[in-house]
C-alpha cells in the first residue's frame, strides 16, 4: 500500500469552540511521535464567535511552509466548509458535525466526499459537549491509520491534573470518534500516513524562540505593552523571569515600555521589549534616544498587516523602513531577520551580544508567520548561548578617574565603542542625555563636536558584514535567483527544489540582515543569476528597493510582492518563478 | 560620608537668574547630603524643559531623557538596581502635559522612586506658551486671548491614582523643600513632590510675590492628619491646590518592588545572569 510522506489537515469553527486547542493537541501529539509539524492558525480579532482554523501540516521530513494542498477538513460548522473546502486536493476528504446537516458547496475538486458525522451527539454521549472536538480527533486518526491513542499522552497532560475521569472521558470521545469513522465502511487508504523516524524534536511558536533565546541570553527585564501578534512574548517571561530572578512589568503604553527598557539597560541589565507595528511606531522617539545615548536595547517587532491597526491578526512584512529609516536623525542600529524559530532563538542570543557590543539598539524584526506558526524544530545548542557584555570599564580605570572628574563614557576610540559603566559604580559617574554631548556626556553643540561624535556612532558598523548574513542554496550559476526575507523561507526553498527537480536552474538568497546591509555578498550571488526576483510580504517592495538603495544592480531585477494577509505558499513561489502571473495581481 | 558639598559639580546651569529651579537644586543637594549617600550610589532622571537640565548640575549618576519620559526611564533604572536612591525631575509641561499619562501610572504603581516637578504654570524653555497648570484666564503666547482651558491638578490626580507620598513646597522655602525631598526618598514607595519653581521671565502672574500670597502651609492646621486620604483630598481642593508642606502618605502599602515574584534583595545589575545547562534543557523539555 502507497502511504504518504506528508499530509494537510485543517480544523475549522467559531472562535472560542476549542479550534486552537483541538490542533494544539493534534500537532503536539503528532510532533512527539517524531513528524514534523508545521502549523498555522487563521483568527480574527475577537474572542468569541467568528470563523477561526486551524491548518496543520504533516510530514516525515522537515517543511518550513504550509501545504498546498488540504487532505482533510474537520468542521464545526457550515460556514468552515463553505470557506476552506476549495482548498481540498481531488479525493479529499471533509468531516463534519452531523448536527447542522453539512454540504458540500460547488467549487470543490472532484471526488470530495463529505462524511457526516455526530461529533456533538457522541461527545454528550461520553460525557459532554465540550467534547467533541476529541470526537473529531478520533475521527482523524482513523481516517490517517494512527492509534485512538495517539493523543493519550497529551490528554493525561491537559487533564490529569483535574481528574483520572475527565481524561477517560476525553479518551472515551476519542474512541467514539474512531470507531464512527471506521463504521463507514469507506476505503481511507489514500490518507495512511507513513511510519515517522523517531526523531526528538520541539514544536514552538517562533515567539516562543525569542523568549527562551531572551531568556537564555540573561534578558532579566522586559517592559512592554500587550499587542498581536508579539504578546507570547512577554507572556512567556512573565511565566520563567521569577525564577531567575527577573521581571516582566506590563507598561502603560509602548513609549513607557522602550523608554522603561532604556533605563534598565542603563542600569546595568540586559533588558528589551516586543511589540508589533502601531507599538514599533511610538517607540521611534525613544529608539533615537538609545542610539543617541548608545545604550544596548533590544526591541523586537513581529511585523502584523499595517498600515495604521491593518491587519492585527494576519501576516505581512511592511515595518522593514519603519524599522530601518522609522526614528528621526541619524542613529545607528542593528536589525536581524530570522526565518525559523531556531534562528529566533539564535538571533536572540546574538542581539544582545550586538546590542552592549556596539551598544545601540539592535531590532529583531519577525513577521506573523514565522511569529504564530507552530513548527517542530531541533533542539537548540547550549553551547551557542556565550554572553559577551562588552566594553565595560575596567576597575582600574575607574580607579584613576580622579576625584571631582567624570568619567568619559563616551570617550572617542578608534573603533567608536567606549566603555560602559553602571549607575552604583564608584569612579564611574558620567552624564548621559540626548542632547548631542562631549566625552562626559555633557551637551556640546559645537559644529566640530557634533561631527566627530556622529561619526562616532555611526562609524560602529563600517564595512562590517555580520555573521550569517545571507543563507543560500541552490545552484550556484542560476538562472533565477529568488531573494526572500523572514518567513518565507520555507515556500521559496519548496519551490526552488521543485524547479531544480524539473531541470531548471534556481537559487535562493534569504537575507537574515536588514542592518548593516550584507550588500557586499548579495551582489556576488547576483552577479551569478541572469534574472532575480525579490519575493517580500507588502505592497512597496521594501527590501527590492533597500537592495537598490545599497547600490546593489542586476539587469533583470523583479519584484515578487504578496500582500493579501496571507504568507506565501510554495506553488505561488514557483509559479511565479515559471513566469505566471499570480491570481493577486490579474 | 559625602556631605552637601560632594553633590555639587561645577557645571554653571543655563537657568536665569531668579529662576525657583536653582532652589530646587539646592534641596536636592542638601537632602541627598543628609541622607549618608555617597554621589555613585544615586541616579537622577530628568525629563526635557529648562528644569529637565537638573540632572546635569548634580554630582551623581544622572540620565537627561526625552519630553515627558523621565518616570518610564527611571523605573527601569530602579528594576535593575534596586540599591540606588532614584530620583525623576522635570517640568509642568514634561510631567502633566506630555508625560501626564506616565506620571498617573508611575503613581499607581508605587515603585520606591522619588519624583520633583518644578511647576513654573509656563513652558519656558520655548519661550513662552502656556502650560497645563497655567490658570483659566492665563495670557500666554499661545493664549494670547486668556486659557480657555482648565489648570490640572496634579495633586488631586496624583490622590486619585494612588500616590503613596505626596507633598508640595515652595522655591522660596528650601528649609521646608529639603525636609519634604528626604522625607520622599525615605518614603518606601512612589513619592511627588510638587515645586511652586517661579519663571521670573515668562511667568508675569506666579511671581514669587504671587505664591507668598496665595500658598497655605499645612502647618497652620495643627489637627491636619496627613494619613488620611479623605482629609487630604479636601483640603487640597479646599486650597484650590496651593496648600504646601506634607499633604498625604500611606507607609502601608509595600512598594512595586517589594511585590514581584521572585524579584531578589541583590539588584538584578548583579546577579550572574548565565542559566545553567540544566536550567536550559529543562525549559526546553517544556517544548517537547
Amino acid at each position: 500500500m502507497h502511504m504518504l510522506q506528508e499530509l494537510s489537515w485543517k480544523v475549522g469553527g467559531q472562535q472560542g469552540e476549542g479550534i486552537d486547542s483541538t490542533g494544539k493537541t493534534f500537532a503536539t501529539s503528532l510532533n512527539r511521535m517524531g513528524y514534523f509539524i508545521y502549523s498555522y492558525r487563521h483568527f480574527s480579532s475577537r474572542i468569541k464567535g467568528g470563523h477561526t482554523n486551524d491548518r496543520v501540516r504533516i510530514s516525515t521530513v522537515r517543511k518550513n511552509s504550509l501545504a498546498d494542498e488540504l487532505d482533510i477538513l474537520l468542521a464545526f460548522d457550515q460556514e468552515t466548509i463553505n470557506l476552506n473546502a476549495h482548498e481540498l486536493r481531488e479525493g479529499g476528504i471533509v468531516i463534519a458535525d452531523s448536527k447542522f446537516s453539512p454540504v458540500l458547496p460547488d467549487n470543490v475538486a472532484q471526488n470530495v466526499h463529505l462524511y457526516s458525522i455526530p461529533f456533538t451527539k457522541l461527545a454528550e454521549e461520553n460525557g459532554a459537549a465540550i467534547m467533541k472536538n476529541m470526537v473529531a480527533l478520533g475521527t482523524s486518526a482513523y481516517v490517517m491509520g494512527l492509534s485512538p491513542d495517539f493523543c493519550a499522552p497529551v490528554i493525561q497532560n491537559m487533564f490529569g491534573r483535574k481528574s483520572q475521569k475527565i481524561v477517560d472521558q476525553n479518551m472515551a470521545a476519542i474512541r467514539a470518534g474512531f470507531d464512527a469513522m471506521s463504521g463507514q465502511n469507506a476505503d481511507f487508504s489514500s490518507f495512511q500516513l507513513a511510519p515517522a523516524t523517531p526523531d526528538h524534536h520541539l514544536l514552538m511558536i517562533g515567539n516562543e524562540a525569542v523568549a527562551f533565546g531572551a531568556l537564555s541570553a540573561g534578558a532579566r527585564v522586559m517592559p512592554a505593552y500587550p499587542i498581536t501578534p508579539a504578546s507570547d512574548i512577554m507572556e512567556y517571561l512573565i511565566k520563567k523571569l521569577p525564577s531567575v530572578g527577573g521581571v516582566v512589568v506590563q507598561t502603560e503604553d509602548e513609549i513607557a515600555a522602550l523608554n522603561m527598557t532604556i533605563g534598565a539597560a542603563y542600569g546595568g541589565t540586559r533588558a528589551l521589549t516586543a511589540t508589533s507595528g502601531p507599538g514599533l511606531a511610538l517607540m521611534m522617539e525613544a529608539m533615537g534616544l538609545a542610539g543617541m545615548t548608545e545604550t544596548p536595547v533590544v526591541i523586537i517587532d513581529t511585523q502584523r498587516g499595517g498600515p495604521s491597526t491593518g491587519l492585527p491578526t494576519k501576516h505581512e512584512q511592511s515595518d522593514m523602513f519603519a524599522a530601518l529609516f522609522g526614528n528621526h536623525g541619524e542613529i545607528p542600529k542593528v536589525v536581524l531577520t530570522p526565518s525559523t524559530p531556531e534562528e529566533c532563538f539564535y538571533a536572540t542570543v546574538d542581539a544582545f551580544n550586538y546590542a552592549e557590543k556596539y551598544q545601540c539598539p539592535v531590532i529583531i524584526l519577525t513577521d506573523l508567520a514565522l511569529s504564530l506558526a507552530s513548527q517542530s524544530v531541533t533542539p537548540f545548542d547550549y553551547n551557542y548561548v556565550e554572553i559577551d557584555r562588552g566594553n565595560l570599564a575596567t576597575p582600574e580605570a575607574l580607579a584613576a578617574v580622579e576625584p571631582g572628574k567624570m568619567f568619559k563614557r563616551y570617550e572617542r576610540t578608534e573603533d567608536g565603542i567606549s566603555p560602559r559603566v553602571f549607575p552604583g559604580q564608584k569612579g564611574g559617574i558620567h552624564h548621559v542625555t540626548g542632547v548631542e554631548h562631549n566625552e562626559i556626556g555633557r551637551p556640546d553643540e559645537a559644529t566640530n563636536n557634533h561631527i566627530k561624535m556622529m561619526d562616532k556612532r555611526l562609524n560602529k558598523f563600517a564595512d562590517i558584514e555580520l555573521p550569517g548574513s545571507i543563507s543560500y542554496n541552490g545552484d550556484n550559476d542560476p538562472e533565477v535567483l529568488v531573494v526572500g526575507v523572514g518567513s518565507s523561507v520555507g515556500a521559496i526553498d519548496e519551490a526552488v527544489t521543485r524547479l531544480r527537480n524539473q531541470g531548471i536552474k534556481v537559487g535562493h538568497a534569504q537575507v537574515k540582515v536588514l542592518s548593516p546591509f550584507p550588500a557586499k555578498s548579495l551582489q556576488e550571488y547576483m552577479n551569478r543569476a541572469e534574472r532575480v526576483i525579490v519575493a517580500e510580504s507588502n505592497a512597496t517592495g521594501q527590501l527590492f528597493h533597500l537592495m537598490q538603495l545599497h547600490g546593489l544592480q542586476h539587469k533583470a531585477m523583479t519584484s515578487f510582492l504578496k500582500y493579501d494577509g496571507t504568507p506565501f505558499m510554495p506553488k505561488e513561489v514557483e509559479a511565479h518563478l515559471k513566469g505566471a502571473v499570480p491570481a493577486w495581481q490579474q | 560620608m559625602a556631605t552637601v558639598k560632594e553633590f555639587r559639580n561645577e557645571v554653571r546651569p543655563n537657568w536665569c537668574p531668579g529662576c525657583g529651579d536653582y532652589a530646587v537644586q539646592a534641596a536636592i543637594q542638601r537632602s541627598l547630603g543628609s541622607l549618608n549617600l555617597e554621589p555613585e550610589q544615586v541616579a537622577v532622571i530628568s525629563g526635557i524643559g529648562c528644569s529637565g537640565r537638573i540632572s546635569g548640575y548634580i554630582n551623581a549618576y544622572g540620565f537627561h531623557g526625552v519630553h515627558g519620559r523621565s518616570l518610564p526611564l527611571a523605573q527601569g533604572v530602579k528594576l535593575a538596581n534596586r540599591d540606588l536612591t532614584v530620583i525623576a525631575a522635570g517640568g509642568d509641561g514634561d510631567g502633566f502635559g506630555i508625560g501626564m499619562g506616565h506620571f498617573m501610572h508611575a503613581a499607581r504603581r508605587n515603585m520606591n522612586i522619588t519624583y520633583i516637578v518644578m511647576d513654573n504654570q509656563i513652558y519656558g524653555l520655548t519661550k513662552g506658551q502656556h502650560s497645563p497648570t497655567s490658570a483659566f484666564g492665563f495670557k500666554a503666547k499661545t493664549t494670547p486671548a486668556g486659557n480657555i482651558e482648565n489648570a490640572v491638578s496634579p495633586l488631586q490626580i496624583a490622590l486619585a491614582a494612588g500616590v503613596t507620598y505626596l507633598a508640595q513646597g515652595f522655591s522660596h522655602d528650601v528649609n521646608q523643600l529639603t525636609e519634604l525631598i528626604t522625607k520622599g526618598i525615605q518614603h518606601k514607595g512612589f513619592s511627588l513632590i510638587n515645586v511652586f519653581s517661579p519663571c521670573v521671565t515668562y511667568n508675569k502672574v506666579n511671581t514669587y510675590e504671587w505664591y507668598k500670597e496665595h500658598i497655605v502651609p499645612l502647618d497652620q492646621f495643627p489637627e491636619y492628619d496627613p494619613t488620611n486620604k479623605k482629609a487630604a483630598t479636601t483640603k487640597v481642593i479646599e486650597t484650590d491646590g496651593l496648600c504646601t508642606g506634607l499633604i498625604y502618605e500611606d507607609n502601608d502599602r509595600p512598594a512595586f518592588e517589594d511585590l514581584i515574584p521572585g524579584y531578589q534583595p541583590t539588584p538584578v545589575a548583579d546577579l550572574d545572569i548565565h542559566i545553567t545547562q540544566d536550567q536550559f534543557e529543562k525549559f526546553m523539555s517544556e517544548f517537547a
